[in-house]
């Protein structure tokens, strides 16, 4: 209990922005020259974020090799990077971004608005695999007066317009092949690389802010958790990025030689209803559903300790966030009373679209068992993720399905009536898409904060638990993020002691 | 024929690219871009036309040249399996002779035993069962990986490969024991060696000069079969210890549906395990000269 509160005040002051870097940086010499070695489980798939490169290139590569106007903290928070100062016009429909002087390319070239603008349209191309393509799509035009200055024109208000910019690589626009090397402006510039093996990210001595704490970074790569944990149980690595498997943590915690801290995640583990079909399209029913989950025992029983019970789709990282668990809480009783009302005092079939990869299968297993205590049955139907996507996502042909969503302020999703699990409150799509018009970010947050209290009211999906954000290191190395939001890992804070 | 099951394989790559939040228009130009919107016959005739020239092509997923990404991940698999392959020649041979000749002994019975015991254990597990004792408890080696710079860094290449090695050795040890045990047991029961040791040979000498050369023609068949399987099972070993060699890139190409990965390295594990057996089959007529005649009748 004390451990678990410990690490729960931890996340606290992590939000706070207290503590942006992670567990109680010691005063100790480290060894500025010191090689971080970090085991991850995502090897990038080529290098460039706009070409279907997974996440692994965020962790590798976000702030450490390729800065972007704005950063996302470990925190949560929008921060000025390469910019120095930006202003929006009364309509909000112009903004003006002025660069940071001073800073040059790997190559040595210095950072201009031309860049800026050949970075932000390599992201909105037509060929773009990027995730935040849609986002940006409110661009009409990009002007560049002159070589520190950017001004962006759109076609409706955004005010998250500086949050999705910090998705947005900047990238020298005479660079060429950025599937296989690189050109930023990050505190560390591309070493070797070996595919399916490592890639390793060296010191720019030249870095315009401030240097880094150690001399390189080796990213090494695995396909499998227990070969991870074996390479830090054996000095191979130095710190793990996010650990998949709940049973692997006995090995480390409690070993002084290690430390393992909890973040907050993003990723939500949900039991999305079609809300556009019977039974689920009665709000009863949902809530009856949501009410009859232990939700707090299914946490326990896959993550031990770890994780977070969320009562929406809003992590506590999202500004937008409130504690909604109390909302449906765990109540068989009110739940069955509910059922009546809606008219199944009998309870009802229906078939559980389940992914075939962990955790979905025991979760499944476990809504089996809980929902027959309400006289509901659940039919199991394992499916791969490409007939999820098939099936699911673009025909909407299910009745409910299992599936992790892993982005930071997603709530925007039970904006779209089209989405595959088909919440329509007119109400909450008016909210969501007046918040991305709002003037200010007060009235955003105030927004959003409104339609996550309404979708969390309607048990517009029945939100299972939050995934532990888990990174375990050698007890000399301090200084890493503890969030790991959008799958970033910056390096450059990390200290090894001597 | 690969080809087309591949494409039979439900799944688009282009999905596979894109992920969950793409829409149809990205969708269609990804398709545009692999090529996956042509016709399978089309597909294919740009495919052997390509092949012919050693073309095979870049990857879908990272863009890479196949061919460059398959010789990276030979200079991991070669080795392994090479390497592994003589250390168990070298556990195998003595001990298979001696499992044979001292059969009544108590230790000759161990051997058979054991090796038995060894063709059980799967191969995973016996990696698993390596790194436990040699890597978590000894740390005498790594648990796994391979140096950024390879073998460039030529030490640590080398002790990044011994657990992998041995592993690998142990299991095809298990099985080629049993071979020269087989062929040890045929050799002494034969004629030529009773002929030889009333001819004065002693029992060593004989096995020696006319042992070997006769039992080693059925062994060698069964080493070229043994060596294209330890190549084309290296895949196990390589997960199991986190090394970046060709079965681990098919591994992932198969779950991204990198069309142009798969068949390259299918490809050339094709090409290799035909030289394999090509090269045994010359081996084998260099050995025996009655092979060499009958080479010339067929």
């Amino acid at each position: 209990m004390n451990q678990i509160s410990i690490r729960r005040a931890l996340v606290a002051a992590a939000l706070l922005g207290s503590v942006a870097v992670a567990p109680l940086a010691m005063a100790q010499d480290y060894d500025a020259n010191a090689t971080i070695r970090i085991g991850s489980l995502y090897e990038p798939q080529n290098l460039d974020n706009t070409a279907g490169a997974g996440q692994g290139i965020n962790e590798a590569f976000n702030g450490n090799v390729y800065e972007a106007l704005f950063q996302l903290t470990d925190a949560g928070a929008v921060e000025p990077k390469l910019v120095d100062s930006y202003s929006a016009s009364e309509d909000g429909l112009t903004y003006t971004f002025k660069l940071k002087p001073g800073v040059t390319f790997h190559s040595g070239d210095p950072l201009t608005a031309a860049d800026v603008k050949y970075s932000i349209e390599r992201v909105t191309a037509e060929a773009s695999k990027s995730s935040r393509k849609k986002s940006l799509s409110t661009i009409t035009g990009i002007e560049t007066p002159d070589d520190q200055t950017v001004v962006i024109t759109l076609s409706a208000r955004s005010i998250s317009l500086p949050y999705n910019l910090s998705y947005v690589w900047i990238v020298n626009d005479k660079a060429t092949d950025i599937t296989a090397s690189e050109d930023g402006t990050g505190p560390y510039t591309l070493g070797e690389w070996r595919r399916g093996s490592a890639l390793a990210l060296a010191r720019n001595d030249k870095y315009w802010g401030t240097a880094p704490t150690n001399g390189e970074v080796i990213y090494t790569y695995f396909t499998d958790a227990t070969a991870l944990n074996n390479a830090l149980l054996t000095n191979a690595v130095d710190v793990i990025t996010s650990v998949q498997s709940p049973d692997s943590l006995a090995q480390f915690s409690g070993n002084p030689a290690y430390t393992v801290t909890e973040g907050a995640s993003t990723t939500k583990e949900l039991l999305a209803w079609n809300d556009r079909v019977a039974p689920f399209d009665n709000v009863k029913v949902r809530k009856a559903l949501a009410k009859a989950t232990d939700k707090a025992k299914l946490l326990n029983s896959i993550w031990g300790d770890y994780g977070t019970l969320i009562g929406s789709f809003v992590p506590p990282t999202d500004p937008w966030y409130v504690d909604l668990t109390g909302v449906d809480a765990y109540d068989v009783e009110a739940a069955k009373a509910l059922l009546a009302e809606a008219g199944y005092p009998d309870g009802f079939e229906f078939t559980l679209d389940t992914p075939d990869y962990d955790p979905h299968p025991i979760v499944a297993q476990f809504l089996q068992a809980e929902y027959a205590k309400v006289g509901v049955k659940v039919n199991i139907n394992i499916i791969t993720a490409n007939e999820w996507y098939e099936k699911i996502y673009k025909a909407h042909d299910f009745q409910a399905t299992l599936q992790e969503h892993v982005n930071h302020r997603d709530i925007v999703f039970y904006g779209n009536p089209d989405f595959y699990w088909g919440y329509n409150n007119p109400e909450v799509v008016k909210l969501i898409a007046d918040s991305e018009a709002a003037a200010t970010i007060d009235e955003q947050t105030a927004k959003l904060t409104e339609a996550n209290k309404l979708i969390a009211e309607d048990a517009a999906s029945n939100w299972l638990y939050l995934y532990p954000q888990i990174v375990v290191s050698a007890a000399n190395v301090t200084g890493y993020p503890v969030n790991g939001l959008n799958s970033q890992f910056f390096a450059y804070g990390i200290q090894k002691a001597k | 024929m690969l080809f087309v099951l591949l494409r039979l394989l439900p799944g688009d790559p282009a999905n596979a690219l894109l992920g969950v939040g793409a829409t149809e228009a990205q969708i269609a130009a990804a398709r545009t871009q692999v090529g996956s919107d042509q016709p399978l016959l089309t597909q294919f005739v740009s495919f052997v036309g390509n092949l012919a020239r050693f073309d095979l092509g870049t990857s879908f997923v990272s863009k890479a040249s196949v061919l460059s990404e398959i010789g990276n991940r030979l200079s991991v698999t070669v080795p392994l399996t090479i390497l592994g392959f003589l250390l168990a020649i070298v556990i195998a041979l003595p001990l298979g002779i001696i499992a044979a000749v001292k059969a009544d002994r108590w230790y000759g019975a161990a051997i058979s035993i054991v090796s038995q015991l060894g063709i059980a254990i799967p191969v995973f597990w016996l990696g698993i069962l390596i790194v436990t004792i040699f890597a978590i408890n000894l740390r005498l080696f790594p648990s796994g990986g391979f140096p950024l710079k390879g073998w460039a860094n030529f030490g640590e290449a080398a002790v990044a490969l011994a657990l992998p090695v041995l592993t690998v050795a142990l299991v095809i040890a298990a099985s080629l024991l049993r071979y020269v045990r087989s062929a040890t047991q045929d050799v002494i029961g034969s004629d030529y060696i009773r002929t030889a040791r009333a001819l004065g040979s002693g029992f060593v000498e004989a096995l020696v000069r006319h042992g070997i050369r006769n039992g080693a023609v059925p062994v060698i068949s069964i080493l070229g079969i043994e060596l294209a399987t330890t190549f084309l099972g290296a895949v196990v070993v390589e997960k199991v210890f986190a090394l970046p060699g060709l079965g681990s890139m098919l591994l992932l190409a198969i779950q991204q549906r990198d069309y142009p990965n798969v068949q390259g390295v299918l490809f050339i594990s094709t090409l290799l395990v035909l030289l394999i057996g090509f090269a045994a089959d010359l081996l084998q007529r260099f050995i025996d000269p009655r092979l060499r005649g009958r080479a010339g009748v067929s």
